[in-house]
């Protein structure tokens, strides 16, 4: 792993309410690390994943970030028109609903390519192979390439939102609970191939997630949060076998267990 | 023979919070020293703590008091109060741990289960393919199952799995909590086998090991986890030194 971090978090804070949102929050991340945000609905998890990707401005503090040409940029100190560029291309987003995330008025192979066409390719061609290579990855129908995703399932929706997000090989890839609607049977070939995905592509990701056994999989480090603060961090397994803070036991011992 | 892991006045106690702040503690002022190339066989009696130690030293447990040092890239390195960049990396590269259960994607086939801490290492996919079968063929795990998940498998077979995933990679110190419980002798014998053959690499080995006769095979030092507390019971066992 390397030494650099691509993103500091420094005392973010956004709050609605006293403990509504997230407050004094700190943390770095490597690339190829993937970093869990767990705890319950409410605790402030997705407000500090809105804040993250810019698409919601703190109150306070400081993210700096580490762009591919090696700068370190402050977030919220860039134009709206940069942090946008940065959002496309060298981001992802994966929401948990996927019709948050994709065009449902265009084909698979235009949600692909629309991303791609956004960093400059233009050859119908490479972009029509390029959709269809990455459908491929993610395991859908390639000929199913030209259908709508409204007649899509929520887990082929979810497969061809991920594909929409890696096809401009970012390098910080935000998910909010990318499991969460899907089918168990489901839910274990997506964390599979995210997994792939995230060791092939040397990704960092930042995954909100309220199931404890998806962050086991995925996440290297957990950030445990509770009425917006930060209540616990350290290694994933760490975090669940050994809770040190009376929330994170908590919030472990009340897993059921099949 | 250099120290591998250097451990002094370690103590664990558990505080559970929602049950009324109880503490338990579980060890107190341990000091221990394990050494390239020699097998340290953790001993005591069940709920002594030797999981917790062993845990403590993959830093999978978080140590209440006292230090643990490892011999990392070279350097004594302190686990405890470590980064997590810093677990992590010795992780990859230092401590392996072979745990008693399999804990896996559920989709996963076997023969990238048991290559995935090579792969982690930047090796190939051929290269951790082929050491992956060497070791799985060894521990008598059929072809057959290698494409499947392992989910479905026998204890027994899951075991052989995580521990063809554990000796996959040449760990300068390897913790092995429990290797051989579910195994049958003719597997036991393969286990204590790539036990000598990890020692003789020189790596430092920490086990726990229920099976006397097989900590008998592989031990080179006995180290006895809180012995006050069993003065009344396997004291007496013969074969742990005074």
């Amino acid at each position: 792993m390397n030494r650099e971090p691509i993103l500091q978090v420094d005392n973010l804070t956004k709050l609605y309410a006293a403990g509504k949102g997230c407050e004094a929050v700190s943390f770095d991340l490597y690339p190829g690390e993937v970093l869990g945000i767990v705890g319950e609905s409410g605790s402030g998890k997705s407000t500090l994943l809105n804040c993250l990707s810019v698409r919601l401005a703190p109150d306070e503090g400081d993210i700096h970030y580490l762009t591919r040409a090696d700068e370190w940029v402050n977030l919220y100190g860039l134009s709206e028109s940069r942090q946008r560029h940065l959002q496309r291309t060298e981001w992802g987003i994966v929401h948990q609903h996927p019709r948050d995330g994709l065009r449902m008025g265009v084909s698979a192979g235009a949600n692909i390519g629309e991303r791609l066409m956004a960093t400059g390719e233009r050859h119908y061609g490479n972009l029509r192979q390029t959709a269809q290579s990455w459908m491929n990855d993610v395991e859908l129908d390639i000929a199913r390439i030209d259908d709508k995703p409204t007649t899509y399932s929520g887990g082929m929706q979810q497969r061809l939102q991920i594909a929409r997000n890696l096809v401009t090989h970012p390098r910080l890839v935000f998910m909010d609970e990318p499991t969460g609607g899907l089918d168990v049977s489901v839910q274990a070939r997506l964390l599979d191939l995210l997994r792939q995905l995230v060791t092939e592509m040397n990704l960092a990701v930042v995954i909100v997630t309220h199931d404890l056994a998806v962050a086991r999989l995925l996440a290297q480090r957990l950030i445990v949060m509770r009425h917006g603060r930060v209540v616990e961090t350290g290694l994933t397994d760490q975090v669940l076998d050994d809770p040190q803070h009376a929330y994170t036991q908590l919030l472990v011992s009340s897993v059921l267990t099949s | 023979m250099q120290t591998m892991i250097e451990v002094q006045g370690l103590t664990k106690v558990f505080t559970l919070h929602n049950q009324g702040a109880i503490k338990l503690p579980v060890f107190n002022g341990i000091d221990f020293v394990a050494k390239q190339g020699e097998c340290t066989v953790l001993f005591g009696e069940s709920g002594s703590g030797k999981s917790t130690l062993l845990r403590s030293l993959y830093a999978n447990y978080l140590p209440t008091s006292g230090s643990i040092v490892v011999r990392h890239r070279g350097e004594m390195t302190a686990l405890t109060g470590a980064s997590s960049q810093t677990l992590l990396e010795i992780r990859r590269e230092t401590i392996g741990y072979v745990s008693q259960f399999l804990r896996v994607i559920p989709r996963v086939a076997t023969l990238d289960v048991v290559a995935q801490p090579l792969r982690e290492r930047g090796v190939n996919v051929a290269t951790a393919h082929a050491k992956a079968a060497e070791l799985l063929e060894q521990l008598y795990i059929p072809e057959r199952l290698w494409s499947l998940p392992p989910g479905t498998f026998s204890g027994g077979e899951q075991q052989r799995v995580n521990i063809a995933r554990g000796f996959i990679v040449d760990y300068p110190i390897l913790l092995l909590d429990e290797p051989t419980a579910s195994l049958d002798q003719r597997n036991a014998a393969v286990v204590v086998d790539l036990i000598r053959q990890a020692r003789n690499r020189g790596t430092a080995v920490v086990g726990i090991f229920h099976d006397a006769e097989v900590r008998d095979a592989v031990a080179d030092q006995i180290f006895h986890v809180n012995p006050d507390r069993q003065e009344d019971s396997l004291f007496t066992d013969e074969r742990v030194p005074a």
